[in-house]
């Protein structure tokens, strides 16, 4: 069954390329999926005159995990750990984005204490993707410094996941209804020495890249795309936004209680990779913003719904509530069952729109569970912002777009 | 280091081939950058600045195969991947060791499905499986010592 098929033929490869790279005049080269700079297991056919790219050939799919058709086979609230594994830089913000949808089907209020803390946590999530983006990105140019510092700030927002769900990445944090448990005492103070010490942290990255002429030798003016080709090719999240389009989901479609926040859209010029990373940046201090907000305005009272028909009841009552132990049996051994009909809910990820369209059948299980996923669209761009680019500029967009070839995947 | 007093000006140090031939085997173990999945991204974590793989010998990711001879299997394998893994497994140059970090490398984790191979040691031959979802880094780093001892009761008889 594993019969490797490595070896492709020429035949097999003409439809990709030009006819030059037929006669011989330009050369084939296989870029990955092993490739320290394709961020996983990207793999792409290059063809090449000289070292400007002719073409390029995204091959993707080697991390196709079925994760679509396992989350069919399973409960509702089983299926939302599949969620985390997806996009696994945004895993909150997964995880909010198919609870959203499952609320949306079985239409549950959630407190409000809950949804501010799923606020912070996804936008310190973001500020995690974004970190390890500048991280990967200026180890790509081979800046090695960028890598250690924003690993650095990474190892204090997941210490705050950690103190909330025991885990550092895979959280499942977030739960329809609500929130898994509440957040401990700490998790405030947390929170706020995190929003003390990250500006300056910010500062210190920009010191690095910003003005360093190298960077900007590397970044200014490659993998360019317009407001309208961007618009046109599909591009969200900072790539769509580092192009001049001011769009948000955030903004656009609140949810969450996003329309309480004051932030800013952070903008680009022309496009090109530098503006992809100074969107980037400055989103970092925008969700800081959102989190000091937050943090000052977390109302006391429940952290999940009272709800005993989709959310369990407190372990408080289970010794001496027949009804809270019937509910709590039921719950664990065959879960809720979801109203039939389809719902379609985007949230703004760090990588931009990330859609979850689920469709419900009356039973416990989804009938139905598909994702848009915003590194899948914004990776479709990738063969024309490469075509008359060299390889190693090549390097610079693939980890501008930021792609995560389990979210392209799946 | 000490040794130097207690053997005098000497210069002179006993031991067996076995022991030395080991010994330097384990002090500079390269590993191959090879992220798959959730897992690559906590592999990164061991060697930034928290936790610094680098104080073991490890601060040299080779992102070829014919340079390194540590595999760390970092993810979910699937069918499409895995005769690219064996390739770049076939690649590296004897001796050479696989860890497989993480519940999917390991025997398929949560995804039992069509598209992921059930353990990568259907595959290449493991050394040492660091369980978690995503292990964490110091569990990787106590899965690579469990290595470093296991080469180390390497024989004689048994190198390649």
């Amino acid at each position: 069954m594993l019969e490797p098929h490595l070896e492709v033929t020429f035949e097999e490869l003409k439809h990709l390329v030009s006819e030059r790279a037929i006669s011989g005049e330009t050369m084939v080269l296989n870029m990955g999926p092993q490739h320290p700079s394709t961020h996983g297991v990207l793999r792409l056919l290059l063809e090449l005159d000289g070292e400007r790219i002719v073409r390029c050939n995204p091959d993707i799919g080697f991390l196709h995990t079925g994760i679509e058709k396992n989350m069919e086979s399973k409960r509702y609230d089983q299926a939302l750990v599949m969620t985390d594994r997806m996009d696994y830089l945004n895993t909150v913000g997964n995880n909010l984005c198919f609870t959203l949808a499952v609320e949306k089907l079985i239409d549950i209020d959630v407190p409000e204490r809950a949804q501010v803390i799923r606020v912070i946590l996804v936008e310190l999530q973001r500020i995690a993707s974004h970190l390890i983006f500048l991280a990967s990105h200026a180890l790509d140019l081979a800046a090695a410094s960028v890598f250690l510092y924003c690993f650095r700030e990474r190892e204090i927002i997941l210490d705050i996941f950690e103190m909330c769900s025991g885990a550092r990445m895979m959280t499942s944090y977030i739960r329809p209804g609500g929130l898994w448990r509440d957040v401990p005492d700490e998790f405030e103070d947390a929170v706020r020495n995190f929003v003390k010490i990250f500006p300056k942290r910010i500062q210190q990255y920009e010191d690095l890249l910003s003005n360093n002429p190298l960077y900007i030798d590397r970044t200014r003016g490659i993998g360019e795309i317009s407001r309208e080709d961007a618009i046109r090719w599909g591009l969200t999240g900072p790539a769509l936004r580092a192009a001049g389009e001011p769009f948000d989901l955030r903004r656009a479609v609140p949810y969450t209680g996003y329309e309480r926040y004051d932030f800013d859209i952070p903008l680009g010029s022309k496009g090109d990779t530098y503006d992809r990373y100074i969107v980037r940046i400055e989103e970092m201090r925008q969700s800081l913003r959102i989190i000091q907000q937050a943090v000052d305005s977390i109302p006391a009272g429940p952290w999940r719904s009272n709800n005993r028909k989709f959310v369990p009841p407190p372990r408080s009552e289970l010794g001496h509530s027949m009804e809270a132990l019937i509910h709590h049996f039921k719950l664990w051994t065959e879960g809720f069952s979801a109203p039939k009909g389809a719902v379609y809910v985007p949230v703004e990820s760090a990588r931009g729109e990330i859609g979850c369209y689920l469709v419900g059948d009356g039973g416990p299980k989804p009938y139905r569970v598909h994702f848009q996923t915003p590194s899948l669209s914004n990776l479709q761009v990738l063969p024309v912002l490469a075509e008359g680019c060299l390889v190693a500029d090549l390097v610079a967009i693939i980890s501008s777009l930021d792609p995560i070839l389990g979210d392209v995947d799946r | 280091m000490g040794v130097e007093q207690k053997l005098g000006r000497l210069g002179i140090v006993t031991t067996t081939l076995e022991k030395v031939v080991n010994w330097s085997r384990t002090r500079a173990m390269w590993p191959m950058l090879f992220g798959l999945a959730c897992c690559a991204i906590e592999m990164m974590a061991a060697q930034a600045s928290d936790y610094d793989m680098s104080r073991f010998g490890m601060e040299l990711m080779r992102a070829t195969p014919r340079q390194s001879d540590l595999m760390i299997v970092a993810g979910r394998v699937t069918r499409k991947m895995a005769p690219v893994l064996r390739r770049l497994y076939d690649q590296m140059p004897e001796p050479k060791w696989v860890v497989a970090m993480g519940d999917c490398a390991s025997c398929g984790g949560i995804f039992n499905n069509y598209a992921i191979v059930q353990g990568v040691d259907e595959i290449v031959p493991v050394d040492v499986f660091v369980s978690g979802c995503p292990p964490r880094p110091e569990a990787l780093i106590h899965g690579i010592l469990t290595l470093r001892d296991k080469v180390m009761a390497e024989k004689i008889q048994d190198w390649s």
